[in-house]
């Protein structure tokens, strides 16, 4: 049977890894490689890099990183942050990502989303979609959740599905940082209306929220990072939990 | 040990290299006949589309060499399905290894099935073979695909999502691995190693 995933969310700045709360704040929680290499070994699914501070001639850094984790893990990684063309893209496949994220590029120019998915195959091009509620209705966000988009969620998520994306990372920036769960409504509407996978991210505080957002929630993965980088749920323990609610888990 | 990985024009196969490195081979990306030919092993990786990928390895007569390859040899994802008979992805005639069709998957129910199926998922109904011993428990293994090879009498191993589908082939000095063993975690390395030590 086809496990639900848990997904450990690593933020990177200048090569360290780094968690903004409410993407604010930032905190130093330690070396990528190293932290990679420990999710892996904890039985965490995948894992997200996110390079938050990512600029052309810091290119080269992140695909430096890209190689040291792919050479150090054997469970599958995103790399994500500044990626705005099939070239970006290019590096980072050949340094070892097996996928990559984007998200404010997408919005700019969404054929991008198809000229990837065209050359490097739907399965590595996962669209990231930051979205706040306002007034009742979802909005895209771009550039860290910061700028507001006349785009509706549910519309825009249709639409890079359509594109060609291969799965759909969703963070509601209502919910990021709060630690009171996940946006589960908003998170099942967008999984039942689309045939892609939605990694669900935002809100996590406890095991029960990770409960709540494969049932209620029918996200297919869930996303996390600060909770995980500061020990507060142990992913071992969290998946015995998950195990023991009948969710279906890898051990 | 020398290890060919056979290079053609299908993604990600850096991680491939990684971890038959770190298994201590000595792995090589090549299209070149006489290197692949005499390499102790054989590893055919991919990630794509299957009739690009079989224009491909025509125009390089990389199809010839791994018909005639003597050595164990072993197709990964992609390289799975090309090594069958017949794919439906734009009706692909294949290599034809493997007397097996592969089929797009059909979810009766697109809420609970999507496609691709992506993600961790068992392997169940083990044949004794010398890939398989002693595998760790439980047996997960990284999936990302949307065809699968049919169930049939070289099916060494079975995967559920929507039905039972291939999850490894064996025939004479050929293996085969639907999932991505190199990003398989323990039970991934365990098969890379089995195959290198065949």
């Amino acid at each position: 049977m086809l496990t639900k995933r848990i997904i450990p969310c690593l933020d990177i700045k200048d090569g360290r890894t780094v968690k903004g709360v409410n993407f604010v704040q930032l905190r130093d929680a330690g070396d990528p490689v190293e932290l990679a290499k420990i999710y892996s070994d904890e039985g965490a699914d995948e894992l997200v890099f996110l390079d938050i501070t990512a600029t052309v001639d810091k290119r080269k850094t992140l695909a430096e990183l890209v190689t040291n984790v792919a050479k150090a893990i054997n469970i599958p990684f995103t790399v994500g942050g500044g990626i705005s063309t099939v070239e970006d893209v290019k590096v980072l496949l050949a340094a070892g990502a097996d996928k990559i994220s984007i998200n404010s590029s997408a919005v700019k120019n969404p054929g991008v989303i198809d000229e990837m998915a065209k050359e490097f195959g739907s399965q590595c091009v996962v669209v990231a979609i930051d979205t706040r509620n306002m007034d009742g209705i979802d909005f895209v966000h771009t550039h860290g959740g910061r700028k507001p988009t006349l785009l509706k969620t549910q519309a825009w998520a249709k639409e890079v599905a359509d594109r060609g994306a291969g799965e759909i990372l969703l963070t509601s920036m209502d919910h990021d940082g709060t630690k009171s769960g996940f946006a589960n409504e908003l998170t099942a509407e967008i999984s039942s209306a689309l045939s892609i996978p939605v990694i669900a991210s935002g809100g996590a505080g406890s095991m029960p929220h990770f409960k709540d957002v494969f049932t209620f929630g029918k996200a297919d993965a869930a996303l996390a990072a600060s909770i995980f980088h500061f020990k507060e749920i142990p992913i071992p323990e969290l998946k015995e939990y998950l195990i023991g609610e009948g969710i279906s888990i890898r051990k | 040990m020398k290890v060919a990985v056979i290079k053609y024009n299908a993604g990600n196969v850096q991680s491939v290299l990684y971890a038959l490195e770190r298994l201590g081979a000595d792995a090589e990306l090549t299209d070149d006949p006489e290197k692949i030919l005499s390499a102790d092993k054989i590893v055919f990786p991919g990630q794509g589309e299957a009739s690009s990928a079989m224009a491909y390895l025509k125009s390089r007569g990389l199809d010839q060499i791994i018909r005639e390859i003597k050595q164990p040899f072993l197709g990964v994802c992609l390289g799975l399905q090309l090594l069958c008979e017949h794919s439906e992805e734009n009706d692909t005639d294949c290599l034809g290894i493997f007397p097996v069709k592969v089929k797009r998957f059909i979810p009766e129910n697109s809420q609970e099935f999507k496609v691709p199926h992506i993600g961790w998922n068992e392997i169940e109904n083990l044949a004794e073979n010398p890939l398989l011993r002693d595998l760790p428990d439980p047996k997960f293994l990284y999936y990302v695909h949307s065809y699968y090879a049919e169930l049939s009498e070289v099916t060494i191993a079975t995967t559920h999502y929507i039905h039972d589908f291939t999850a490894i082939l064996h025939r004479d000095n050929y293996w085969a691995i639907q999932a991505h063993p190199e990003k398989s975690s323990t039970v991934g390395e365990k098969l890379l190693s089995n195959f290198l030590s065949i």
